[in-house]
C-alpha cells in the first residue's frame, strides 16, 4: 500500500466553489447508481477533469506526482468508488435494533418514519419544532463522502442532504451555544435493541459549534438518490464524514445547543476508548486494535486510513494546536 | 462405556471437528458470507477454534467430576483440531485479509492488543500440538504436563481476544470465559483432592 492518494482529497478551491458545481449533480447521481452496478473492482484512478482549472498546489506542479485530480463537485472523485447499494443497506451498526450489522435492515423493516418531529432547542433564540416535511424543505444536495468505521472498515456513500448549519441558522444560536447535543428516538415499541443495556439510551452525540457548522457536515435524508433506508438512519441523519461513524447518529429526534461539551453515549459506556472528536486518524489506535487501515466493504480490499478520513484540507484549521492523540 | 461406543465416539468427533469447515468451505463457494466474506470466514474460524479448545478442556474435567476416564483419550485430537482451526483463523487474517503484506501486520499487530493476544494464543497453541507428537511427548517425561497445562493460558488469551474484538462487552465472549472460568475451578487442587477421596470412600462402602 502506498502513501494518501491526493487526489482523493477534496480541493479546498473545490469546497469553495462547490454551490456552482451542486447543479450538476442530480445527473452525476443517476451516473452513480449505473456505476455502483457495473460489475467488476471499482477503477481506482479519478474521473478525468472537468470545469475550473485546478489552482496551484504542490502536486499539480511536480511532473512526477502523475495525473491529478480536477475540480470535482463534493465527493465527485469517489464516484467511481461507492460502495454497492446491498451493502450500504445491509451493514449498519444501528444498535437500537441488534447489535448483529446483517440482521439491522430486517430488524428496522417496519420503522415509522413519519410523522417525525426534530425538536431544536437549548442556547437558541427561535426555538422550534421541525416536522420531517419541514426537514425535507431544505434545498437537498448529493454528497459523496467516505464512512470510516471506528470498527475498521470503510464505505463511500451518495448521501442526499442539506449542511447542518442551515437549520441552525433558522434557531438563531446564541452566543452562549458552544456546543450541539443530538439524540436518537429512543422507542421501546419499535427498536428490540433497546432492551441490551450496551448503551445508556437515547443514544447521544456531540459536536463542536464550528464542527456543526463546517459545510461538510450534513443532517441526510436518503442516500442513492431515495429516502434513507431505516436501518441507515431514516428519516434524519447526521453526517460528519472525517469523523468515526458513530459520531454521524442517525434517526434524529432532538438537537440541543448547549454550552458544555455533551458526553456522547460512547464516551460513556468506555471514556479511555471512545473521545468526544472521534477523529479519524490512522496514527491514533484504538485501545484494542489499529486504525492504520480500513476494510473496504464491497470490494475485499483494505486501505490506508487517512487523516480525517482524507478530509484534512478543510477541517485541519478546526484542530490547529490541539493535541490529536489526547483530543481523540 | 464399551470400546464400540468409544469408538464411534471418535468418529463423531472427527465429522464434527471437519463438518464446519466443509461448511465454510461451502458457504464461500456460493458465495454465502454476507457482505464481508473476509471477516465472516476469519470470525467463524476463529470461533470453531474456541469452541474445540474448550471442548479440548472437558474430558479432564469430567474425569475429576464423576471419575469417568476414558474421555481423556480425546483430548489431543480435540486440541489438534482447535489448533488447526486457530491457524486457519490466523491464515485468514494475515493471508485473505491483510494479503500477508508483512509491514503492514506487523504495524497492525504491533498497534493491537487484541492481535497479540491472539498471537501469543497462537503461539502457545502450536508448541502444545508440536509436543503432542508422542515421541516428543516420550522425551519431555514430567515437563510434559506442566508445559501442558498452558492450554489454560492459551485459551484464557483466545476468551480475551474475543472479548476485546467488539466495542462493547457482548453475551457469546462472556459465556466463553464463564464456561473456561468452571472449567478452571473443577482443576483447582481443594476440589480435585474432596471429590478424589469421596470417591475412594464409595468404593470401600459405609464405614461403620
Amino acid at each position: 500500500m502506498s502513501k494518501i492518494d491526493r487526489s482523493e482529497i477534496t480541493p479546498e478551491h473545490v469546497y469553495l466553489n462547490r454551490r456552482q458545481l451542486i447543479k450538476g449533480m442530480g445527473a452525476l447521481a443517476a451516473a452513480s447508481l449505473l456505476g455502483a452496478c457495473a460489475p467488476g473492482p471499482a477503477d481506482d484512478t479519478p474521473a478525468p477533469a472537468t470545469g475550473t482549472p485546478p489552482t496551484a498546489t504542490p502536486q499539480a506542479t511536480d511532473p512526477a506526482a502523475g495525473p491529478t485530480a480536477g475540480p470535482t463537485a463534493v465527493g465527485e472523485q469517489l464516484e467511481g468508488k461507492l460502495t454497492p447499494l446491498e451493502d450500504v443497506a445491509g451493514y449498519n451498526n444501528f444498535y437500537e435494533f441488534t447489535l448483529s450489522k446483517t440482521r439491522v435492515a430486517e430488524l428496522a423493516e417496519d420503522f415509522k418514519t413519519s410523522p417525525w418531529d426534530v425538536e431544536v432547542g437549548g442556547l437558541v433564540a427561535n426555538p422550534r419544532t421541525f416536522t420531517l416535511e419541514d426537514i425535507l424543505a431544505f434545498e437537498q444536495e448529493e454528497r459523496i463522502y467516505r464512512m470510516r468505521c471506528v470498527e475498521g472498515w470503510s464505505m463511500v456513500i451518495p448521501w442526499r442532504g442539506f449542511p447542518l448549519s442551515k437549520l441552525l441558522e433558522r434557531v438563531d444560536p446564541t452566543p452562549e451555544a458552544q456546543f450541539v447535543r443530538f439524540e436518537t428516538l429512543a422507542d421501546r415499541d419499535q427498536m428490540p435493541g433497546l432492551t441490551s443495556a450496551v448503551l445508556d439510551w437515547p443514544y447521544v452525540e456531540g459536536l463542536r459549534m464550528d464542527e456543526a457548522m463546517h459545510d461538510l457536515t450534513i443532517l441526510a435524508t436518503g442516500l442513492y438518490g431515495k429516502d434513507l433506508p431505516p436501518q441507515n438512519g431514516a428519516p434524519v441523519r447526521l453526517v460528519v464524514p472525517w469523523k468515526y461513524g458513530f459520531k454521524s447518529i442517525k434517526s434524529i429526534v432532538k438537537i440541543d445547543l448547549v454550552a458544555e461539551m455533551p458526553v456522547s453515549s460512547w464516551m460513556e459506556a468506555a471514556p479511555n476508548e471512545y473521545g468526544f472528536y472521534a477523529n479519524v486518524n490512522p496514527d491514533v489506535p484504538h485501545p484494542r486494535w489499529s486504525q492504520a487501515t480500513e476494510r473496504v466493504i464491497g470490494t475485499g480490499e483494505r486501505r490506508k486510513t487517512e487523516l480525517f478520513n482524507g478530509y484534512q484540507e478543510e477541517v485541519a484549521d478546526l484542530y490547529a494546536g490541539m493535541d490529536l492523540e489526547e483530543n481523540f | 462405556m464399551s470400546r464400540r461406543y468409544l469408538r464411534w465416539l471418535r468418529v463423531l468427533i472427527h465429522v464434527g471437528a471437519l463438518a464446519p469447515l466443509a461448511v465454510l468451505g461451502w458457504m464461500a463457494w456460493r458465495d454465502q458470507l454476507g457482505p464481508v466474506p473476509v471477516a465472516a470466514a476469519t470470525r467463524l474460524l476463529g470461533r470453531y477454534a474456541l469452541t474445540l479448545l474448550l471442548l479440548s478442556l472437558v474430558p479432564t474435567a469430567v474425569r475429576i467430576l464423576t471419575g469417568f476416564g476414558a474421555l481423556v483419550r480425546f483430548r489431543r485430537t480435540l486440541g489438534l483440531y482447535a489448533f488447526l482451526y486457530a491457524l486457519l483463523h490466523f491464515l485468514a487474517f494475515a493471508g485473505l485479509d491483510y494479503g500477508f503484506d508483512l509491514s503492514l501486520l506487523v504495524t497492525v499487530i504491533s498497534e493491537s492488543s487484541r492481535e497479540i493476544v491472539g498471537l501469543g494464543a497462537l503461539l502457545i497453541l502450536g508448541v502444545l500440538a508440536v509436543t503432542s507428537l508422542r515421541s516428543l511427548v516420550r522425551r519431555l517425561g514430567r515437563y510434559w504436563r506442566p508445559l501442558h497445562r498452558l492450554v489454560y493460558a492459551a485459551a484464557a488469551l483466545v476468551v480475551l481476544h474475543y472479548v476485546w474484538n467488539y466495542k462493547e462487552l457482548r453475551a457469546w465472549p462472556t459465556a466463553a470465559g464463564a464456561v473456561l472460568l468452571l472449567l478452571l475451578v473443577v482443576r483447582l487442587p481443594p476440589l480435585v483432592n474432596l471429590l478424589e477421596r469421596q470417591r475412594r470412600q464409595e468404593k470401600r462402602g459405609p464405614t461403620q
